[in-house]
């Protein structure tokens, strides 16, 4: 028995549910998931670039496939409590594949995602959206568009934080402060500033 | 509770797990790419230190530009020619030794032999300190003695003793490291060889002004060039040079150095 589903009414639907990811739910800021990438690899704007973009390409397929797995497996068995098990051996194959995927076929892709590929096997921002979406009930398109608008959230999180840390590096920071604790608390105040954001939809 | 329902949970992840693992194999198969395995075996031919004594960010690196063809495999000093013989082995090409060298402090200016321009108290490095009125001993051609070699060696080779650094050539290996962080240029590598003669001091100033700063400094008196029978030790601009290839270590110069800043070995 398949649940209802929600999904989109009209185009005005996608464009505010993009807004409301990408800004107003921010994965970083509003969610605090995906934290480790997001203060380990934003010490370059290069770098947090090529992160972001292995998250987005990652988020958009775990959405699609733990999907897939949820409605066509896991609920047709009455086994919907295995969603969190059953989803991590999801993206971990999958991550898996992709790399195997990427080093065959497109070799350009797997040299400028690299190292962050498998990096991302267990970021919590990639299971969090699959539970996320689960929770809320959303169809097929709609987990999709969570997962890759999410994603972006994630992208431009990372990236102003690292344009940020570059400028950091020159500048006078108390020297008890230097590193990861002034990284928190920039975290922390760019939070706030997306916090403006919040009522923005609905 | 109802067996059954443990038994299809079992049932449902096992058999996805065991899908999961079979299109990974499959894919593992269809998708292999082969590796350069030279790299793994260069790599093995290497020390592991990762002291980027070869202009490269790491063991790593280093044998995967050897393996690419970008480099040559004896750009390692610290393995020196055992390994870049290892490494001409894998790749199959003959390899030029270059000569083992060890770093030498060229200094004997310690505590007691050198003159102390002003007690320095500050954060403890060479490179801030020579920023102070040229350091806190009067000679400026002197090991400043505040360890910035010792902390940057990846070997743990260099130790400070009495205000100069000391190498242990048990534990160094040549890869330089010293050479390019010391503000003064007071080490240098130098070719491996039993009872090698060494003008330790890199004074240039003339004799009255040398015998200023220190008392084991080349004051540039030639007593080693009349001693010399080989030609081997010539004064020049200043500071006595030995020429390796003549000298013969039979240590008149250290004999007649009035400074007794030529010595034999380390």
């Amino acid at each position: 028995m398949m649940p209802a589903l929600e999904g989109f009414n009209s185009f005005g639907d996608i464009l505010l549910f993009m807004v409301a990811c990408v800004l107003s739910n921010n994965f970083i800021f509003s969610r605090y998931l995906g934290i480790c990438p997001f203060l380990g690899v934003s010490s370059k704007v290069e770098t947090a670039v090529g992160m972001g973009m292995a998250v987005t390409f990652v988020m958009g397929l775990a959405s699609l496939f733990t999907w897939m797995v949820y409605y066509w497996l896991l609920v047709p068995l009455n086994l919907a409590y295995l969603d969190t098990i059953s989803f991590i051996l999801v993206i971990a194959s999958l991550v898996q594949f992709v790399e195997m995927f990427l080093k065959k076929s497109v070799p350009s892709l797997y040299k400028a995602l690299g190292i962050y590929l498998p990096l991302i096997t267990t970021n919590c921002a990639v299971l969090g959206v699959t539970v996320l979406n689960v929770s809320g009930s959303y169809d097929v398109l709609k987990s999709v568009f969570n997962g890759v608008f999410g994603a972006l959230g994630f992208l431009l999180a990372i990236v102003l934080m690292a344009g940020v840390r570059e400028r950091l590096e020159t500048s006078d920071v108390p020297k008890p402060l230097r590193g990861f604790a002034i990284s928190f608390i920039i975290a922390g105040l760019m939070s706030v500033a997306f916090l403006g954001f919040v009522g923005l939809v609905k | 509770m109802d067996v059954t329902a443990i038994l299809y949970a079992l049932l449902v992840l096992g058999a996805l797990g065991l899908v999961f693992g079979i299109v990974l194999g499959i894919a593992d198969k269809k998708f292999f790419v082969p590796a350069d395995e030279r790299v793994e075996r260069i790599r093995a031919c290497l020390p592991g230190a990762n002291c980027g004594a070869c202009g490269f960010a790491g063991c790593d690196a280093y044998a995967d530009a050897v393996a690419s063809g970008k480099v040559l495999p004896n750009c390692c000093p610290v393995g020196g020619s055992a390994a870049a013989c290892a490494i001409g082995d894998v790749i199959g090409c003959a390899v030029e030794v270059s000569e083992p060298v060890r770093a030498r402090v060229l200094c004997q200016g310690t505590t007691t032999e050198a003159v102390q321009k002003y007690e320095y108290d500050g954060y403890k490095s060479c490179r801030a300190a020579i920023g102070i009125a040229g350091g806190p001993k009067q000679c400026k051609f002197s090991c400043v003695g505040l360890g910035d070699c010792a902390a940057a060696c990846p070997f743990d080779a260099i130790t400070m003793r009495d205000g100069i650094a000391n190498i242990d050539e048990g534990l160094c290996v040549g890869c330089g490291v010293c050479v390019d962080v010391c503000p003064r240029n007071v080490i240098k590598l130098l070719p491996i060889m039993k009872n090698q003669v060494i003008v330790r001091c890199r004074n240039t100033d003339s004799g009255r002004e040398a015998r200023a700063v220190c008392k084991k400094v080349c004051i540039a008196c030639g007593r080693c060039e009349k001693a010399c029978k080989f030609d081997a030790i010539k004064v020049i601009d200043g500071c006595a040079v030995i020429d390796q290839q003549k000298c013969t270590r039979c240590n008149e110069c250290v004999a007649v150095c009035p400074t007794k800043c030529i010595t034999v070995g380390s």
